[in-house]
């Protein structure tokens, strides 16, 4: 069982740039064929500064950290027993190729179900630019399963 | 059956109406693959068979942001990126190599927020080939003045 007392739990803030070259990668490994988020032309001509940075892509982002599932292992989670189980997020501005963002994570729950037979770890992450504006916030839930 | 508007026009979609579907061709290992390195998600239960065998799944499965990624693209292929307000989904099922993944959204109400703000909620799912739902969520999206 997970303690408790992890609920909490505070990663040591990250902070990464967002690469153009990275956005087109992840565009393409999407399928993404919209011409907004792989040219600057068609990003300047749909009104933005440059390419901007799709929806999901800030949870991906968030993994660049120096490793990304060491929190995993001051909580005791199996990385082989993890599923992600929900993932929402809430938009409050814009985020562009060239910004650097900031990630504050912390785990907001920590549950069991089934008779412990699964575990939920609730973590909020969030996201604020160079300019200290609030980009985003995310949460995910990840499903341990035990058994 | 929801009523697909051509040429799709969210801003004046109502509850019913829905988006345009987006169809993928099936995952497979280099899907995972482009993925893995393009999301930054190395997790090898998503490209190393031998991992996810030991860890009792038989064979790789997608990243669940994978169809996430394909749920937001479904959106934003009829919305500007800077109406989408809030996006969320829960997994239900696991998708494998070969699997078929089609997203679908639909309106389901208008409503104005806290702040006035006139929004659709949108329900986007993501299924396979057999109908089976991989991920379900919701998305809300602000209407523009007027």
């Amino acid at each position: 069982m997970i303690d408790l007392r992890h609920i909490g739990y505070v990663s040591p803030p990250f902070t990464t740039e967002v690469e153009r070259g990275r956005l087109r990668f992840f565009a393409k490994a999407i399928g993404e064929t919209d011409p907004v988020y792989l040219e600057e032309a068609a990003a300047r001509a749909a009104g933005h500064p440059t390419l901007p940075v799709p929806p999901t892509f800030l949870f991906c982002l968030e993994m660049d950290r120096p490793a990304p599932y060491g929190w995993f292992d001051d909580l005791g989670i199996e990385l082989p027993k993890v599923l992600h189980g929900e993932q929402s997020f809430v938009y409050h501005a814009m985020a562009y190729a060239g910004d650097c963002l900031t990630f504050a994570a912390r785990v907001r729950d920590i549950y069991a179900k089934k008779g412990g037979l699964l575990e939920f770890v609730v973590q909020d992450n969030q996201i604020t630019n160079q300019r200290g504006e609030l980009i985003a916030e995310f949460t995910r839930t990840l499903v341990i399963r035990h058994g | 059956m929801a009523k697909t508007l051509t040429p799709f026009d969210y801003t004046t979609a109502q509850p019913g109406d829905a988006w345009p579907t987006l169809a993928m061709p099936p995952v497979a290992r280099v899907t995972l693959a482009l993925y893995c390195g393009a999301s930054g998600d190395h997790n090898p239960l998503h490209v190393d068979s031998d991992f996810a065998r030991a860890a009792g799944l038989g064979d790789v499965i997608a990243h669940g942001m994978l169809s996430m990624g394909y749920m937001g693209r479904t959106l934003t292929q009829h919305v500007p990126l800077g109406a989408l307000r809030e996006f969320s989904t829960r997994f239900l099922a696991m998708t494998r190599i070969g699997d078929q993944i089609t997203c679908t959204a639909q309106v389901i109400a208008r409503f104005n927020d806290a702040q006035g703000q006139s929004c659709l909620r949108v329900a986007v799912s993501a299924a396979g080939q057999n109908g089976e739902v991989k991920a379900a969520g919701e998305a809300v999206i602000a209407l523009p003045p007027g």
